[in-house]
């Protein structure tokens, strides 16, 4: 709430040296985030699964990356003080939720094509 | 010979396929613009002005300047904009005009659209943001002032490079929202889409980080003692319009690349033919487009919000019940979008769900009415300018509001879709929520700005023209709307007795024209006559921007606020009136302050260079823009010198210089 001197761009860091990850947990989500991107695109390409299961592969490796960048690189778990990363995620899945499963609610339904 | 004479017909080739070529109104603008670019350089080069360019306005990080350079290139965009509009009234002024031709009328209510909301509205909106959110905050600066001068340079590249498109290559003709298979390269094979995209994509980025950057400015920077319950309803709006852009904008993103997938790459989200939908694009527009409509008038009721109790002296109504109403806004925003597409053959459970989410949304905005008007109530109106567009917007967006009922239910859809209705349901909320709004905030906020109050006179003149204007020209169009008059057409018959309504509506049109003439009159004369308002607070105005000089000075405040109540500089005169001691102030300290940076205006540059290398397939052109932007990401990233001390003595020379003792 009080008025910390955040200016000059890399501001948010300053002042209060707080953990913000290891070099290790870096580069394990580094890891991770490139399997789980190398999965989908190889079932895809190569053909690995039926058509359902491909999807099925496609959504729940997007919902692991989803989960990878929020832990490894957004640094979920580490809050202090007012909990607007809790509020800003459940903000983020309602809307998620809204445009994915709404488009498929729509798309289902349209019997124009 | 020959050889020379195929080199001289081949670079004629080229020259009239690359400009665009055989219109009389086109050479127009190109002569125009050539003269217009000749005057700026000969100006700027004879007052010897190009060093202070740079280093005062192109360089700068100071949200001020920044919001100042939003609003110039938002009136530039409206006037362009404007023409388009009054072009389309032309042409259907009568039936059977030979005004424009069809192709061209395509691209001229493509661009109107996409000029008014992407590259008027937003900037706009952007610039009241700027100049008045860290004021009410008591803040120095945004939280990250180099982004929000890239986010500018990148918003005003993509709309530059969006520009372009009507004397190069060719502007886009498939409507504002690009709908495929319109917008596929086999219904459009020219550049003009690929200008659309890239002008928004370069732009939307922009908006993205600006959206981000306000969040965080209204989450962490506020002054000490500013709760939650006390930040100036302003700032309540930006938030809830910004926590809006966060979701939205990606969407667009995601949206118009895929596009562009299909369009460079011969992908096949969108063609039927290839397994993918038009349809998908049509669901996914509108999950940006929906909210967006929210993002720009959200702010506006902020505005409308602070007008009404300056100039009402009285405490906002319903300050609970405001905020609540838009920070819900902003979120059921999200659960609208498919009433653009009842039509589209969802069937009725989904259009029910759609219809009845749309007429809950309606709720809280009538909450806001009852607000301003009990606000009104009893108070001590001095009908100034910013408030006389706050009056006039109250009855025009309850309209407005209603024909949205209207439209929301589904079976009535059926009728008004793709109708003039429409047409005049979307402009009344816009114009009349939108731009009134942002009108009422730039009177409001100009002292502020730049230190002297805009001519009152020519601005009530300015107000009636325009308001007069707007009935005449919009009314009309739902008339000839329920008569079966479609959006988009460019010429009709003397059959269909839709001309009386025509007629009078390309009347409002100009009218409207005329008033912004009467805009531009106020400014230039204020600019020359108005005397300098000393005081800082013209306006008898309650929120801490009024505390603080006018013009306000680079740091803002010479020492940090604390803030105890909501209208906090309105409780402290009414402490000063009633003999009390004004607050304390803390000594004073050598203030923090960013540095100017060339980066994000040269980033930008680099950003038009792959936007403009990609739309003609140029991708020597592309990638040299590429590079450039990872040049200057690591030259940011590397560069320590970022920031510096104002020193006190300077702060008290400015200070007093300003007629302030500290």
């Amino acid at each position: 709430m009080a008025q910390n001197h955040t200016i000059g761009g890399h501001g948010s860091h300053g002042g209060h040296g707080e953990h913000h990850g290891s070099l290790g947990e870096y580069v394990i989500g580094f890891i991770l985030s490139i399997v789980l991107t190398v999965i989908p695109i190889l079932a895809v390409v190569d053909d690995w699964f039926g058509k359902t299961a491909t999807i099925a592969v496609l959504l729940i490796t997007a919902a692991l990356q989803f989960a990878v960048q929020l832990l490894f690189f957004m640094h979920l778990r580490e809050e202090k003080g007012p909990r607007y990363n809790l509020v800003t995620l459940i903000l983020g899945l309602i809307v998620v939720v809204v445009v994915v499963y709404g488009s498929i609610w729509i798309m289902d339904h349209n019997k124009m094509y | 010979m020959r050889g020379e004479a195929s080199v001289i017909d081949q670079i004629k080739d080229f020259a009239s396929w690359f400009f665009v070529s055989g219109d009389p109104l086109i050479y127009g603008a190109d002569v125009a613009i050539a003269l217009t670019t000749a005057a700026i350089i000969f100006v700027l080069s004879y007052f010897g002005k190009w060093g202070w360019l740079w280093r005062e306005w192109l360089t700068t990080v100071d949200h001020k300047r920044v919001g100042i350079m939003y609003i110039i290139a938002a009136l530039l965009m409206l006037f362009r904009g404007g023409v388009d509009a009054l072009m389309m009234r032309t042409q259907l002024v009568f039936p059977d005009m030979k005004f424009l031709s069809p192709e061209h009328y395509n691209e001229v209510f493509t661009t109107h659209g996409v000029i008014m909301i992407l590259f008027m509205a937003m900037p706009l909106m952007f610039g009241l943001f700027n100049i008045a959110v860290p004021l009410q905050l008591g803040a120095r600066d945004v939280a990250f002032p180099f982004l929000n001068s890239l986010s500018f340079w990148l918003f005003f590249f993509g709309a530059m490079l969006f520009n372009m498109s009507f004397v190069i290559g060719g502007s886009p003709n498939g409507g504002w929202l690009s709908y495929p298979p319109l917008s596929e390269l086999t219904g459009s094979p020219g550049v003009g889409e690929d200008f659309y995209i890239w002008g928004i994509q370069v732009s939307g980025i922009g908006s993205l980080m600006t959206g981000i950057n306000f969040i965080v400015t209204i989450v962490k920077m506020r002054a000490p003692g500013m709760t939650w319950s006390r930040v100036p309803i302003f700032t309540w709006s930006v938030l809830s319009s910004c926590i809006a852009i966060i979701v939205a904008f990606p969407v667009l993103t995601v949206t118009l690349a895929l596009l562009f997938l299909d369009r460079f790459l011969g992908a096949h989200f969108f063609t039927m033919d290839g397994g993918g939908n038009a349809m998908m694009y049509v669901n996914l527009i509108w999950m940006w487009g929906h909210p967006e409509v929210y993002i720009v008038v959200l702010p506006a009721f902020g505005i409308y919000s602070e007008v009404v109790a300056t100039f009402s002296k009285k405490r906002l109504f319903g300050y609970g019940s405001m905020v609540f109403a838009m920070l819900s806004i902003s979120i059921m925003a999200y659960f609208t979008w498919l009433h653009h597409f009842f039509t589209m053959g969802s069937g009725a459970n989904v259009n029910i769900f759609f219809a009845i989410s749309t007429m809950i949304i309606a709720i809280p905005t009538g909450v806001k009415i009852f607000n301003w008007l009990f606000t009104m109530f009893r108070g001590r109106i001095s009908f100034t300018t910013p408030m006389m567009w706050t009056l006039a917007f109250i009855p025009c967006f309850v309209v407005g509001g209603m024909t949205g009922v209207m439209l929301s239910v589904a079976p009535a859809d059926f009728q008004f879709h793709n109708s003039y209705f429409l047409i005049a349901h979307f402009h009344q909320v816009l114009i009349g929520g939108v731009a009134f709004g942002y009108f009422a905030g730039l009177y409001y906020w100009w002292p502020k700005m730049f230190g002297f109050k805009l001519n009152e006179t020519i601005g009530k003149w300015a107000f009636w023209i325009w308001n007069i204007g707007f009935y005449v020209c919009f009314m009309p169009q739902y008339v000839v709307g329920l008569d079966g008059m479609t959006r988009r057409i460019n010429s009709y018959g003397w059959d269909t007795g839709w001309w009386a309504m025509n007629f009078t509506s390309t009347i409002g049109g100009f009218l409207m024209g005329i008033g912004f003439l009467f805009q531009v009159w106020q400014i230039a004369h204020s600019i020359k006559f108005m005397e300098k308002d000393t005081t800082g607070d013209p306006w008898g105005a309650r929120t801490l921007e009024w505390s603080i000089p006018s013009p306000a000075p680079l740091y803002n405040f010479a020492t940090t606020p604390l803030v105890t109540d909501r209208d906090d500089w309105w409780e402290e005169k009414e402490r000063i009136a009633a003999g009390k001691m004004p607050k304390e102030k803390p000594k004073l300290e050598p203030i923090h302050m960013p540095k100017n940076s060339p980066i994000p205006f040269i980033q930008s540059i680099c950003w038009f260079t792959v936007g403009f290398g990609l739309v003609f397939h140029w991708l020597w052109i592309a990638i040299p823009g590429f590079v450039g932007i990872a040049l200057t990401l690591l030259a940011h990233s590397f560069n320590y010198d970022t920031d510096y001390y104002i020193p006190v003595d300077e702060i008290r020379q400015t200070e007093a210089k300003a007629g302030r003792g500290v």
